[in-house]
């Protein structure tokens, strides 16, 4: 039997609600299926099952808010018998908590309007359930976050993030200004002779050179943990996104130094598409490796982002600007690029922050490469 | 509220006034205790009725609680209407045989053909450094016993009202006057009359928690609403006023619409009258309740002399609004 845990889906998560079951038991899973969502700060989340197996049963129901780290239902691998009592996990929260503090008034309501306590969230004195949240529950709305609500939460994570990062993390910038012609040449040859939907944005080709120059230098490209550094499993190159109405999301596009810009292109579109429509995958939120942050539509010239740990490093990209430009001992009138990169000291020092840059700038000078 | 004019006065007047009208109204009526009369009370309560009345209905008795209670009760069986003032509460353990075996007995023990239309006035409470032996809160141990009526007047119009009606009543009242509100100023109508001696009195409405009290305690909590009001926390205050029989319906009442209850006595928790009113809100409000039942009482220890450790014994605003806050949800927003 397999245990399904509440996964974290970012650094400061400690708990999350499930909004949904989108599997029951005897349902076949396989490995990357859907099979629940929950509300994290940064939205409903959609979280992937990474066994394959039959939904032997649901342990949490929809509306609970559940720590990390707790089993949210268990799996049968392929073969097992069912009704197999789960096997207790070292470490991990147990499943059934102590008898539910609920206040008398709130029974009889819940009685009265046919809740499901189990379902309720207690807000009272202690995590009590009183009437006002029978109430709650019942007036239909989910324990879902409202936007406000939800907004200020983002902000407040964000800013947890970011300040843990700046008193934690040492970092060192560096920045480089590329020029950028030969690739917006390419591109332009390239998108004239693509249909309108199948063009490819000059972000593609900087999240592929970032993916890239991963692969070169693979010290930035990874996790800063208790024993140090530890180098990603694949390269996820995790993609700041504003979000309508407020806050930032960086989920992840997956392996993206094997992948064609096609196929990054059309993964990016539709990553902003469910970012902003909050239906974002717990892998995507959970495994960025290295994060890019794209200022440049804005027309912001240059930008030195802080850090998301545990990653250890992020790339941020300015506004493509015309400058007057040496070539070859002439002046010309060239496209450049602020390219700047801000690096956990801890996990790797100036010189190979340096030589990831330098990796960027040589991967966007040869775009059909890319 | 009466439409007739009012007067500044102390609760101390007001209680005398009782006594004036009652000796006045009623030949049958007549007091008696400790320096009641050449002393004018050890609370200055009968100051210059002797003057008015003469010894007769005005009368000092011998330092023996049990001797004048006793000879109250004889009387009051012999058709008069006897006032017997006792100094404190803690003095009263003196005449506890007169009280409880015989003034509360009576009419049980002869089937009905005699009656104690007595009238036992005394003070309680602490607050003025009297120190162990003069300051308890032993009123809710006299609310144990059937056939007696407890009163506990909190107001002027209360201090004022509820003596006659005692009087009135055929059998045993016993008024407890908190010694610190002897001296509590406010307006009082010209015609502030006799008041029942029947019903809890809401002080102060509020939706979100039932504050019970009652005697001096009732400005302490009142203090405490007001404080909780800032939060955005509504208390409803009751003031039990009689403490036997206990008026559930209007706590009930109240507790079923705020769904939490904090009793605020001066009296020790244990044993005591704010369990039992506790006790029967478990027992017939059980599921109106929102939140457990909360108390706040005076420390389990002898009352001490020195003013900071009587004002640590005694329950303050601070302890309500605390114990307030435990039942509410962490942020009150509804």
């Amino acid at each position: 039997m397999i245990a399904f845990h509440m996964p974290t889906l970012g650094a400061d998560m400690e708990a999350g609600t499930l909004v949904e079951w989108l599997k029951k038991p005897g349902d076949v899973v396989a490995r990357g299926d859907i099979i629940a969502v929950v509300d994290t700060e940064k939205g409903a989340i959609e979280i992937e099952v990474f066994d394959a197996g039959v939904i032997d049963r649901l342990l949490i129901a929809p509306g609970q808010k559940t720590p990390v780290g707790t089993i949210l239902a268990m799996i049968r691998a392929p073969g097992e018998p069912p009704g197999v009592a789960p096997e207790p996990v070292a470490g991990a929260p147990p499943a059934v908590a102590a008898r539910a503090r609920i206040s008398p008034a709130a029974r009889k309501a819940a009685g009265q309007l046919g809740v499901d306590l189990d379902a309720v969230e207690g807000r009272g004195p202690g995590g009590s359930i009183t009437v006002a949240d029978v109430e709650r529950a019942v007036s239909g709305r989910r324990t879902v976050l409202s936007a406000s609500d939800r907004l200020a939460a983002t902000r407040a994570a964000v800013g947890a993030a970011m300040a843990r990062s700046k008193r934690d993390v040492p970092h060192v910038y560096l920045s480089n200004t590329v020029d950028l012609t030969p690739a917006l040449t390419w591109l332009r040859a390239e998108n004239a002779r693509r249909a309108v939907t199948e063009r490819l944005l000059p972000a593609v080709l900087f999240i592929k050179a970032v993916g890239r120059a991963c692969a070169d230098v693979p010290g930035v490209n990874g996790f800063w943990t208790d024993k140090g550094f530890a180098a990603g499993s694949g390269v996820h190159v995790g993609c700041a996104i504003a979000l309508r109405g407020g806050g930032l999301v960086a989920p992840a596009l997956h392996d993206v130094n094997t992948k064609s810009l096609d196929v990054i292109g059309r993964e990016f579109a539709d990553l902003v598409a469910r970012a902003r429509a909050g239906a974002l995958r717990s892998s995507e939120m959970s495994d960025p490796t290295i994060t890019v942050t794209n200022l440049g539509e804005l027309g912001v010239e240059s930008v030195y982002a802080i850090i998301y740990p545990p990653q250890v490093a992020i790339v941020g990209i300015g506004r493509i600007v015309d400058r007057p430009w040496v070539v070859e001992g002439r002046i010309e009138p060239r496209s450049v690029v602020t390219v700047s990169v801000s690096a956990d000291h801890r996990a790797v020092d100036g010189r190979g922050a340096g030589a990831f840059l330098t990796a960027v700038e040589r991967w966007l000078q040869e775009p059909a490469a890319l | 509220m009466s439409a007739a004019p009012a007067k500044r006065t102390t609760y101390r007047e007001a209680v005398r006034e009782a006594i004036r009208e009652a000796l006045l109204r009623d030949p049958r009526v007549f007091m008696m205790g400790e320096d009641v009369g050449r002393y004018g009370g050890a609370y200055a309560v009968s100051k210059g009725l002797l003057a008015e009345f003469g010894p007769e209905r005005m009368r000092d008795t011998p330092l023996s609680e049990s001797a004048f209670v006793g000879a109250g009760i004889g009387a009051a069986l012999g058709g008069a209407r006897p006032i017997v003032e006792i100094m404190t509460v803690n003095f009263s353990l003196l005449a506890l045989d007169q009280i409880v075996n015989n003034a509360a007995t009576l009419r049980h023990m002869s089937g009905g053909q005699l009656s104690v239309p007595l009238v036992i006035r005394m003070a309680t409470g602490a607050g003025r450094q009297l120190a162990a032996q003069h300051a308890h809160s032993l009123e809710g141990w006299f609310a144990h016993v059937p056939g007696l009526r407890i009163v506990v007047p909190a107001t002027l119009a209360d201090a004022r009202g509820m003596l006659w009606t005692a009087l009135e009543d055929p059998d045993p009242v016993l008024m407890f006057e908190h010694q610190t509100l002897y001296n509590m100023e406010g307006e009082l109508a010209e015609d502030a009359g006799p008041v029942d001696i029947d019903r809890a009195a809401v002080r102060r409405p509020g939706g979100d928690v039932t504050l019970i009290t009652y005697g001096a305690t009732l400005y302490t909590t009142l203090a405490a609403a007001e404080t909780l009001a800032a939060e955005r926390i509504e208390s409803e205050v009751i003031d039990l006023r009689t403490l036997r029989p206990l008026d559930m319906e209007t706590i009930f009442a109240s507790v079923r619409k705020t769904r939490r209850v904090v009793v605020i006595d001066e009296g020790w928790r244990s044993g005591s009258l704010s369990a039992e009113i506790l006790a029967r809100v478990a027992e017939s409000a059980f599921y109106d309740l929102d939140a457990p039942v909360a108390r706040v009482c005076s420390a389990e220890v002898p009352i001490p002399y020195p003013k900071h450790l009587e004002d640590a014994a005694l329950p303050q605003a601070p302890a309500i609004v605390e114990a307030v806050r435990a039942l509410m949800p962490a942020s009150v927003s509804r």
